[in-house]
């Protein structure tokens, strides 16, 4: 597939802090691509950059072959979707969605009919026939958002970029919305990167994630294959929770206090390490043949599942270990456990 | 845990209603006097001066108060007044809306600088902003013998006024505007600027509609100011009767000659147009204050 928008070493710097240190990402045609990243992570620097609201300081951005530096913003076509969603507060709906097209140079601009027929279309899409009347301050955050995103694919973006776009929604309509863009880029096919702080989120809606940390690109993958094999401890730890052991690897062996742990055949790591084990790879076992043994000390409700806090000998935070089917153990009960699946880095 | 946090919510729902209201209130002595010396200061200082100019000016009927306003010389003092306003306000308002634009939506070297130079009119004594202009343009000044030999004269004209009426009302369009500039921020111009706007349209159909109660605002406290101004124009104006007075330079000079009818008809002119400003701007926040709600609210 050929690369519709192509990001070369990206860098910006906002006075001693490096925002960017040097991402480079290509996304083709059709994708849903999230940028995830903790708090100033450089993923909405990013974002902005794409737009064209923001200079590079170092790198290029080129859409199909094209320098971005090449285009106007009007040129680089890209439907942006703010996080505070920017709707134009003394225009109604409609006047709303019609803006990118009313803009155009008068050559370009087709007639008010056919703008007329076009915003109608775009609100059916969204499903906000009825309300063309309103204005901004007489919509639901919700309804709002549907806007700014018919605003934003008026012009037919070549990228679509949302930035958080579920922030400022509560948990409810979030769910909704979510399930809802999904099944709109499938329909549509537009090409989307949107930004999010939200694992579940990135991890449930995107094509593709790529997770920034510092301002670098940390690792760029399908959900299943950064979740499953992360390349990094920040992935690995910010993609869900885990608990970690300092182990000595050795001849294929993970070693926690001389007692073999995990079976490493497939690392090439050696000497000190951090295992990381989530705890729904944390089974219960018997005591006296597992080589992890500890003592419970809070079983709590985790939504769906049960978990159990363990305490080992040796290390100073209790371990996370998700319960299933079987039968909770009692406070205070001496446990094993065998660790179905973990990921080994070196230590750092 | 939760028994400590329980007993923490049922304390203000627990609570008899009537202990509300003595925490809540002074004694009704108390009351009557502080709302009593509160009433009382506005009716001496606001009320009753705004009703003696009235008074004063209707002292002799209809007829002398018209003879007042209609003589030559004060009408020109008024078309003066109107000119003058007619020339700066539209220029502060391009000024005001360049500098609020640049303060708030930019980040640059020199902004404080810029914010204190917006600043400093109302830091200035008019008095001293005039002889300034006077030391500047007048006859002895620096600029004086270059501008009389290109035939032009400010200092004692229309111009000076002009310049000294500028000076003093610059701020407050600026200062009106950069607050709310920068509440609203950014994001509405960009959005506009994605979907394909010219930045010149961005202005016209986004930054400008945002703004526009707030420059309202701002041009009726630059208009009342424009109007009233005594001191900087006093200076530059030379005060030559039918020639260079404003309204409020006309009815110091009507007072000092005894005038006393002619001066409250001019002043009366300005206190209605005091009002009328107060007026526009109660009418303003009552209107459209479901509008500024939705301004702030996202």
């Amino acid at each position: 597939m050929s690369v519709l928008l192509q990001i070369d070493n990206a860098a910006r710097q906002f006075g001693s802090f490096a925002a960017l240190k040097g991402v480079s990402l290509a996304i083709e045609p059709g994708e849903l691509v999230a940028l995830l990243g903790p708090s100033g992570s450089g993923k909405t620097t990013l974002l902005r950059l794409i737009a064209g609201l923001d200079f590079l300081d170092g790198g290029r951005i080129a859409f199909d072959g094209v320098d971005g530096n090449a285009l106007s913003l009007r040129d680089r076509r890209i439907g942006m979707v703010f996080q505070s969603y920017a709707l134009f507060r003394h225009l109604t709906v409609r006047d709303n969605v019609a803006f990118g097209l009313r803009a155009r140079p008068r050559q370009e601009r087709p007639p008010s009919a056919e703008i007329d027929r076009r915003v109608r279309d775009l609100l059916a899409l969204v499903q906000l026939d009825g309300l063309e009347g309103r204005f901004p301050s007489e919509l639901s955050g919700g309804q709002r958002q549907r806007v700014a995103l018919a605003r934003a694919l008026a012009i037919e973006p070549r990228v679509l970029l949302l930035d958080e776009p579920f922030g400022a929604l509560d948990a409810k309509v979030r769910k909704d919305l979510r399930a809802w863009l999904r099944d709109l880029h499938s329909r549509t096919g537009h090409t989307t990167v949107f930004v999010t702080h939200d694992q579940d989120e990135a991890l449930e809606l995107a094509d593709r994630v790529a997770i920034l940390h510092q301002g670098r690109l940390e690792q760029v993958g399908t959900p299943d294959a950064i979740y499953d094999h992360p390349a990094t401890p920040f992935v690995c730890s910010f993609l869900g929770e885990t608990n970690r052991l300092p182990v000595e690897v050795q001849g294929g062996q993970a070693w926690l206090d001389d007692q073999p742990v995990y079976a490493a055949s497939t690392t090439n790591v050696i000497g000190p390490a951090d295992l990381y084990v989530r705890p729904q790879h944390l089974k219960l076992d018997r005591p006296d043949v597992s080589p992890l043994a500890g003592v419970v000390e809070f079983v709590r409700r985790h939504g769906a599942i049960r978990r159990a806090e363990v305490a080992i000998r040796g290390l100073s935070k209790r371990l996370d270990v998700d319960i299933g089917g079987e039968i909770a153990p009692s406070h205070g009960e001496r446990v094993g456990l065998r660790i179905q699946k973990a990921h080994l880095f070196a230590a750092a | 845990m939760s028994d400590a946090s329980l007993a923490a919510d049922a304390l203000p729902v627990g609570r008899p209603t009537g202990h509300r209201t003595v925490a809540r209130g002074e004694s009704a002595v108390v009351r009557v006097v502080l709302i009593g010396v509160g009433l009382g200061f506005l009716a001496l200082f606001l009320a009753l001066p705004l009703a003696i100019v009235f008074l004063e000016a209707f002292a002799r009927g209809w007829g002398a108060y018209r003879a007042g306003i209609a003589d030559p010389d004060s009408l020109s003092a008024i078309q003066l007044t109107l000119l003058v306003a007619a020339i700066t306000i539209p220029i502060n308002v391009v000024v005001g809306i360049a500098g609020a634009w640049a303060v708030a939506k930019h980040e640059f070297r020199g902004k404080s600088v810029l914010v204190s130079l917006i600043d400093l009119p109302f830091s200035v004594s008019p008095v001293i902003a005039g002889l300034v202009y006077v030391l500047l343009f007048g006859a002895q000044g620096y600029l004086g013998p270059f501008l009389k030999s290109q035939g032009l004269q400010i200092i004692f004209a229309l111009p000076g006024i002009v310049l000294a009426t500028l000076f003093v009302t610059f701020p407050f369009i600026a200062r009106e505007l950069i607050p709310h500039m920068q509440a609203l921020g950014n994001a509405d111009e960009e959005a506009a600027l994605t979907l394909g706007a010219s930045p010149w349209r961005t202005f016209l159909m986004v930054t400008l509609p945002n703004i526009k109660w707030s420059l309202l605002y701002g041009v009726l406290l630059c208009n009342a100011r424009a109007m009233g101004e005594f001191g900087a124009v006093a200076v530059v104006s030379g005060k030559i009767r039918g020639l260079t007075t404003t309204m409020p330079l006309h009815v110091e000079i009507l007072y000092n000659e005894y005038m006393s009818v002619a001066a409250f008809a001019v002043a009366s002119l300005l206190a209605l147009l005091a009002l009328v400003t107060l007026a526009a701007k109660t009418f303003l926040e009552w209107r459209y204050a479901d509008e500024i709600v939705a301004t702030r609210r996202h």
